[in-house]
């Protein structure tokens, strides 16, 4: 009683009831809101209690109803409700202490169960899941049991199968090894009978051989000879020898002379084989050994190492062979040394490959302590990062086949690509545009240029006109006062050479035909130009230094002008210009009229360059 | 390689002098004598009868001609046209001939294998050596020429004896311990002879000169035995080649059997270069284009042109399954053949008729293998260099060398199959016999041949 009455606080207490009223009015089973209501029948605390308690206490039976529980309350043990009562027949009053206090009390009791009950709830629930959750087991290792009864009964089943395949393969054996047994026995004795039947035949055959022989032989058969010529003289010039005993013995003796010829050969080999093995041998030796000397010194810094007094050992072996020069001694009195030392350094030489073996597994099992070791890391480290590298330049890689691959695959629906080639293509086309402005600019300026310029051979055309008409009323004078006028003639003379330099190369006859075909002529030169002008319209410097010319036109109408112009004009030009002019004649219909016909010249031309711009 | 003009030739007896200046072939009972560099022919010899055989004595002096129908031998000597020399063996008949290594004497076998009758061409005495063994090879000699064996059967038992040559002497005589001595061979080194045992039981023996059983050898029982034996030229090696499709190497210090090569049908080791002969696509040009067709279009496979191409491993090789229920059944190794200088051995499965094994004796493992179209007749090493010359009936021959293999059209109007072919003992030319004719192949120098080689690699 003492532990729950410690924990007792008021407000939390109240919230807890609260709570738990609700839960249990919740979450309750059935059987527990019973057993509650059992309970409740006589703590006053739910609602329904609360209904309860109205009916059980009214006002008229209050005193009924105080008596009443204060019976019950004694009977549970609480102290009395009641004041404690002087005489019986004075009423007794009511303990409002007590009452209280044995409120408090049920109020920390119903608490307390209510805590128990929950507590008894949630294990229940706990022990009920795990009930099922050891019911399922149950039935799975049933079934797992069954279905491992079954494969034990197939497993059992196939192996009776197999071992009576087994049984009948042993049958089988058996009888083909009988048959095997019996085949042999059979074929031995075939072969006996055969051998003998081979010999009796073979008898019967030498016997019939011998009566041929006789037959055939003996009868002195004349047809059996030789017919010779001449005996021819034996191949090595001797004379044939007498068979006897002698003969017999030398036969003998050459024989053995072969013989012994080819065993010393054979032997001579052999030993040249035994010799080159020894050397191999040698020279294996050697090396082990000097393959074990610097060892050597190690394990003698160490106190206790067994290798330092055998390698030692096999110095001195070593040396006493090489003393003795026991190698060109037959091999039988160095044999047991030679194949012990060999032994020994054998020995040696593994275990200290084992030694190496094991110390390379010590060092991997440690890490990485040594210097060499650490350059192993760094090696590693390195490769690791060349790796991350190779894996990145690969990713790398794939991006960028993936992204041309989406180019190239939605060349022209998708936005994206189109947006992915305008990042591409921003700087090409802020460049392009740079470009562009500049073009236009210097279009404009060239269009300025050629503006200028007809406006210039206008000019010029008019003034030529004017110059012309001047020129023919000075040649009327002229040739009308020839006779009169005799040293001007030789300034006339030179001025025509230096036009029948120019396109026309008429002489000064046909310059005086008629007055319309010479502005036709000298207005030729300014299409000619302006051909040119077109052709040449990047380079700046022909339309440069054409300008000055033009502007030079237009200021001067002398004729000392018109005298540089076609000797601007250098023979190939000329060429040039001819062809040009053909051009140009058949372009201007009636160019004579001057100035509006060229204007419009120009403008044509001027189209058709714009044409060929773009 | 250029060849010469077709010659006639009966029984495709071709043979060069030992010395290598002369080539006498055989026109029915004619012997016709040509002159190896000028092929202009020297000597003209008429026999009595249609020619069975011919042999060249070893100094180049004589060349025998046998008649055995009619039991008789003619012998023509070379120096002097007009010396004859005429052996009738009479009633006895003549089933075989042979010159002694002298030049001087020839050995001839009776019919029924009586006897063998030596004559001299020297003086007036004649030999007679009894009881001759009628097997597969019962006769050899030393190449010193010193010494004979011959396998001899008396009272049902196989005996060899050994006679020394230069006066018939019998040296030795024992008996050897086999059931049915099939065939005997001296090693080249002269001081040991190999005997072997019929195909039924597989049994070597060798013997030393004096007659002592050096040692014996039986690699299975209950099984048909030995087909074929080739001793290495460096009498190092003796290659015995079975019915069970393999050939074992017996060393020459104890007698043992070093390796064993078998023959399998097919390859899978990737070392081993498999060169098969392919047909080319027949050429369509104008020239074959004419009317009438001639017989060489008749007869497609041996005239169209054939190349070696180089097989990738795995490959299996066109096998026959031999009638095992029959006698002599096509099965086991039946032709070996080592190089002249000992490094290589060919060999031939009876039942993978088509296919030359090339073995390499210095590291004793299989090194090339030669497929071609049709069975191969015979193979025959140069006598100079490892270089092997293949014929299988096709009007084709076929070279092989560590450089390469090359496949050869024989030129010439018609078919010209070649059944048979021999070398000269430079190296240098090969004669190639077909059933009627014969043409010489000569072959060019080293470079020639090794370019012609790389040409063919590359073109494989």
């Amino acid at each position: 009683m003492g532990d729950w009455m410690t924990i007792t606080d008021p407000g939390l207490s109240a919230e807890s009831k609260n709570i738990s009223q609700y839960t249990s009015e919740t979450k309750m089973s059935p059987s527990s809101l019973y057993s509650q209501q059992v309970l409740c029948s006589s703590i006053p605390l739910s609602k329904n209690v609360h209904s309860f308690f109205s009916a059980f206490c009214t006002e008229e039976n209050i005193e009924q109803s105080i008596s009443y529980l204060d019976q019950e309350l004694t009977t549970f043990g609480f102290p009395s409700l009641y004041e404690e009562s002087r005489s019986k027949e004075t009423k007794r009053k009511l303990n409002i202490v007590a009452v209280l206090n044995c409120m408090n009390e049920l109020l920390v009791l119903q608490r307390k169960n209510l805590l128990a009950q929950e507590n008894v709830e949630t294990k229940n629930l706990k022990l009920g899941s795990d009930m099922d959750h050891l019911q399922n087991c149950y039935a799975k290792l049933k079934e797992q049991l069954e279905t491992s009864k079954r494969e034990m009964i197939g497993l059992q089943e196939r192996d009776r199968q197999l071992q009576c395949k087994n049984r009948n393969l042993h049958q089988l054996l058996k009888n083909e090894k009988d048959e095997v047994q019996k085949l042999q026995n059979i074929i031995a004795s075939r072969a006996t009978q055969y051998n003998h039947d081979m010999k009796r035949k073979e008898r019967e055959y030498n016997k019939l051989k011998e009566r041929l022989h006789q037959l055939v032989m003996n009868k002195k058969d004349k047809k059996i000879t030789m017919d010779v010529l001449n005996y021819v003289g034996r191949a090595d010039g001797k004379r044939g020898s007498w068979r006897t005993g002698k003969t017999e013995a030398r036969n003998e003796d050459e024989m053995y002379k072969i013989l012994l010829n080819d065993y010393e050969y054979r032997q001579k080999q052999i030993l040249m084989e035994n010799a080159e093995l020894k050397k191999v041998l040698q020279q294996m030796k050697k090396e082990m050994i000097s393959l074990l000397s610097p060892q050597k010194k190690r394990p003698r810094e160490r106190a206790d190492d067994s290798t330092g007094t055998v390698i030692s050992d096999v110095e001195e072996d070593a040396g006493e062979l090489t003393r003795e020069s026991m190698w060109d001694l037959s091999c039988e009195n160095v044999r047991e040394q030679l194949t012990n030392s060999i032994r020994k350094q054998w020995r040696i030489l593994k275990s200290h490959v084992e030694k190496l073996d094991n110390q390379v597994s010590k060092v991997h099992l440690e890490g990485f302590n040594d210097e060499d070791v650490i350059s192993r890391q760094d090696h590693e480290q390195e490769t690791e990062k060349l790796e991350l590298e190779i894996q990145q330049c690969k990713e790398m890689i794939k991006t960028q086949q993936q992204l041309l691959q989406q180019q190239l695959a939605t060349a022209c629906d998708d936005d994206t690509t189109s947006l992915l080639r305008d990042c591409y293509l921003l700087e090409e086309k802020e460049r392009l545009k740079e470009e562009w402005s500049l073009f236009k600019e210097q279009k404009k300026n060239f269009e300025k240029e050629r503006r200028s310029f007809t406006e210039a051979a206008i000019r010029l055309g008019l003034e030529r006109k004017a110059f012309e008409e001047e020129r023919a009323s000075w040649l009327k004078q002229q040739f009308l006062n020839m006779t009169t006028f005799d040293h001007q003639n030789s300034e006339n003379v030179k001025l025509f050479s230096a036009f029948s330099g120019s396109s026309d190369r008429d002489n000064l006859t046909v310059h005086s035909r008629t007055q319309q075909k010479k502005p036709h002529s000298v207005s030729n030169g300014s299409p000619v130009c302006m051909s040119k002008l077109t052709k040449s319209l990047p380079a700046s410097p022909s339309t440069s230094d054409f300008c000055p010319t033009r502007s030079c036109v237009s200021e001067h109408s002398s004729i000392n002008v018109l005298n540089i112009t076609p000797e601007e004009t250098t023979p190939n030009q000329v060429g040039r210009e001819c062809t040009n002019q053909k051009w140009s004649v058949a372009s201007r219909p009636g160019s004579q009229e001057g100035c509006y016909s060229g204007c419009s010249l120009t403008y044509t031309n001027s189209h058709v360059e714009k044409d060929d711009l773009p | 390689m250029n060849f010469s003009e077709a010659f006639k030739l009966s029984s495709l007896l071709c043979r060069f002098s030992p010395d290598g200046k002369f080539l006498a072939s055989c026109v029915q009972y004619r012997l016709v004598v040509r002159d190896v560099s000028t092929l202009q022919i020297r000597q003209l010899y008429t026999c009595l009868d249609q020619i069975q055989h011919i042999e060249w004595s070893a100094d180049s002096l004589f060349i025998l001609c046998a008649m055995y129908r009619r039991g008789l031998v003619q012998v023509w000597s070379l120096e002097q046209p007009e010396w004859h020399c005429k052996i009738d063996e009479g009633s006895a008949g003549l089933v075989a001939s042979c010159w002694s290594p002298d030049g001087r004497h020839i050995l001839n076998t009776t019919e029924f294998h009586l006897r063998i009758t030596v004559w001299s061409l020297c003086t007036k005495s004649v030999s007679y050596i009894k009881y001759p063994k009628a097997c597969q090879q019962g006769v050899t000699f030393t190449r010193d020429g010193r010494y004979m064996a011959l396998a001899e059967r008396r009272d049902c038992k196989d005996y060899v004896s050994i006679f020394v040559c230069s006066d018939w002497q019998l040296l030795r005589h024992f008996d050897t311990d086999t059931q049915d001595l099939a065939g005997i061979e001296w090693a080249p080194n002269g001081c040991v002879l190999a005997a072997w045992d019929t195909c039924l039981e597989y049994k070597v023996l060798l013997y030393s000169l004096d007659g002592r059983l050096l040692s014996a050898y039986c690699a299975y029982e209950w099984s048909l035995g030995i087909k074929s034996v080739a001793w290495s030229p460096s009498s190092q090696f003796l290659a015995v080649g079975s019915y069970d499709g393999k050939v074992r190497l017996l060393n020459h210090v104890t007698w043992k059997m070093i390796t064993e090569f078998g023959h399998p049908a097919a390859i899978n080791n990737p070392k081993i270069v498999v060169y098969k002969e392919a047909e080319k696509g027949p050429r369509l040009g104008l020239g074959r284009l004419s009317f009438p067709p001639p017989r060489a279009l008749a007869v497609p496979l041996s005239t169209s042109e054939s190349k070696y191409e180089i097989a990738s491993v795995p490959v299996s090789l066109q096998s026959l399954k031999p009638a095992t229920d029959r006698a002599n059944p096509r099965m086991g190794v039946g032709m070996l053949a080592f190089s002249a200088d000992s490094y290589f051995l060919a060999t031939r499965n009876d039942n993978v008729p088509n296919t030359v094994w090339v073995w390499d004796i210095q590291k004793l493992r299989l090194f090339v293998v030669l497929e071609q179209l049709a069975p191969v007749r015979s193979f025959l090493w140069d006598p100079q260099q490892p270089r092997l010359a293949i014929c299988t009936g096709s009007s084709k021959v076929y070279l092989w060398s560590p450089a390469g293999c090359v496949s050869v059209q024989v030129p010439g109007e018609g078919d010209f199959p070649v059944l048979s072919l021999c070398w000269h003992s430079s190296g240098d030319s090969l004669a190639l016999l077909s059933k009627d004719h014969f043409c010489l192949c000569f072959l060019d120098t080293e470079e020639g041949i090794h370019t012609a080689l790389g040409q063919q690699d590359s073109q494989a």
